[in-house]
């Protein structure tokens, strides 16, 4: 199964090399997770076999910063872990990408202290956010998706001005529906 | 005050305490079977070591010290700060308060050294009250004298206040938002 399936009898097919790359970087995303709160609790549910984040190429779970292409933030940043946060992001090669995961990781959240980083996108530039308290690991997926969707039509170099990439900023839809929320019950019509 | 919240002061250590310091003030107050022995600043390091090696005491365990700010408590309190002891002994199976109540002299909205908030340290008496004290010091700028290494613990070195300080922000005055930018270029 898979690309042998589509070969001619004889062997070989032709394509754009922009194409293979991207198809090599599309299926490979190495992340590096940054779970500094419970976001990182469902990012390890959406890592484990129910979820399994390695069917999009997500094998392994890069801890050195140096062999990933994703940083997942997950979780609230304090201001003193900002630093660690962006020598994180610069050790990584590019091409990369940034996942801003959760309300906390994007906004700040409920945390609207002194020393919680409202949204840190501030400090570094946010390819994706994903919206919830925490995401469901499938929106955690769809936001990859995404991503790997954009790396499939980048060009090779990057296509926007200046062969420089920019934060693509996009926003992921919930996607799971609310279902009716608890009410109070009353007796006897009180 | 309804009748079942009347501090009863029967704690036994409150008695020991004042038959061995007759010239020592102290204070005393419960609430639901927790007695608190308050303490004058001078005075808490010497009742502190004598509560945990008078025979009748034993208070082996420093459960928890930590830092209170009464500023605008809504009922009058002895001192703007208080740093509570939270004594446990195992051999008598007993939990006590023991409460300092501190005033500042200086005016508390930055970092001054302020001799006024100073207390001596019991890391002598308990090793496991370093961290805490350090602690007590990063969040409400209350100093302990004898202090093995008294630097902030949460917050970073130049932090320009204490943030557990009532008459702090809770949104702090910028420290979360002025800090190095990265972007595309510079990574
Ligand atoms: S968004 Fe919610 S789940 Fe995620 S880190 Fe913040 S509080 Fe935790």
């Amino acid at each position: 199964m898979g690309i042998e399936a589509a070969l001619p009898v004889d062997g070989f097919l032709t394509t754009q090399l922009r194409r293979v790359i991207n198809w090599a970087r599309r299926s490979s995303l190495w992340p590096m997770p940054f779970a500094t709160a419970c976001c990182g609790i469902e990012l390890m549910a959406a890592a484990s076999s129910r979820y399994d984040l390695a069917r999009f190429g997500m094998e392994r779970m890069s801890f050195s910063p140096r062999q990933a292409d994703l940083l997942i933030v997950a979780g609230r940043i304090a201001i003193k872990t900002m630093p660690v946060l962006q020598r994180i992001y610069e050790q990584m090669t590019e091409p990369k990408w940034v996942i801003s995961m959760g309300a906390c990781a994007s906004t700040g959240g409920v945390f609207d202290t002194y020393a919680v980083v409202q949204g840190c996108d501030q400090y570094l530039p946010v390819d994706v956010y994903i919206p919830g308290c925490p995401p469901r690991p499938e929106q955690l997926l769809e936001g990859i998706m995404a991503i790997q969707r954009h790396i499939d039509q980048s060009g090779i170099p990057p296509t926007p001005p200046g062969g420089r990439r920019v934060p693509l900023g996009l926003v992921i839809e919930p996607t799971h529906r609310v279902r009716p929320q608890p009410v109070g019950i009353t007796v006897g019509g009180v | 005050m309804p009748a079942d919240t009347k501090p009863t002061l029967d704690h036994p250590v409150f008695k020991i305490v004042k038959d061995q310091f007759p010239g020592k003030r102290f204070r005393g107050t419960e609430y639901r079977g927790q007695s608190t022995l308050i303490v004058d600043p001078a005075d808490a390091h010497e009742v502190l070591a004598f509560l945990r090696d008078d025979a009748s005491c034993r208070y082996n365990f420093l459960s928890d010290l930590f830092g209170i700010d009464y500023l605008n408590y809504p009922s009058r309190t002895i001192g703007r700060f208080a740093v509570v002891y939270n004594l446990v002994s195992h051999q008598r199976d007993d939990r006590l308060f023991v409460k300092v109540f501190l005033d500042p002299s200086l005016p508390t909205d930055g970092t001054a050294d302020d001799p006024a908030l100073y207390l001596d340290s019991v890391v002598d008496l308990w090793p496991g009250a370093e961290w805490p004290e350090r602690e007590v010091f990063d969040m409400f700028g209350i100093r302990f004298r004898n202090h093995p290494d008294l630097r902030r613990i949460l917050t970073w070195e130049s932090y320009p206040a204490h943030p557990l300080r009532k008459d702090y922000p809770l949104r702090g005055r910028g420290e979360r938002e002025q800090y190095r930018i990265v972007d595309r270029t510079s990574a």
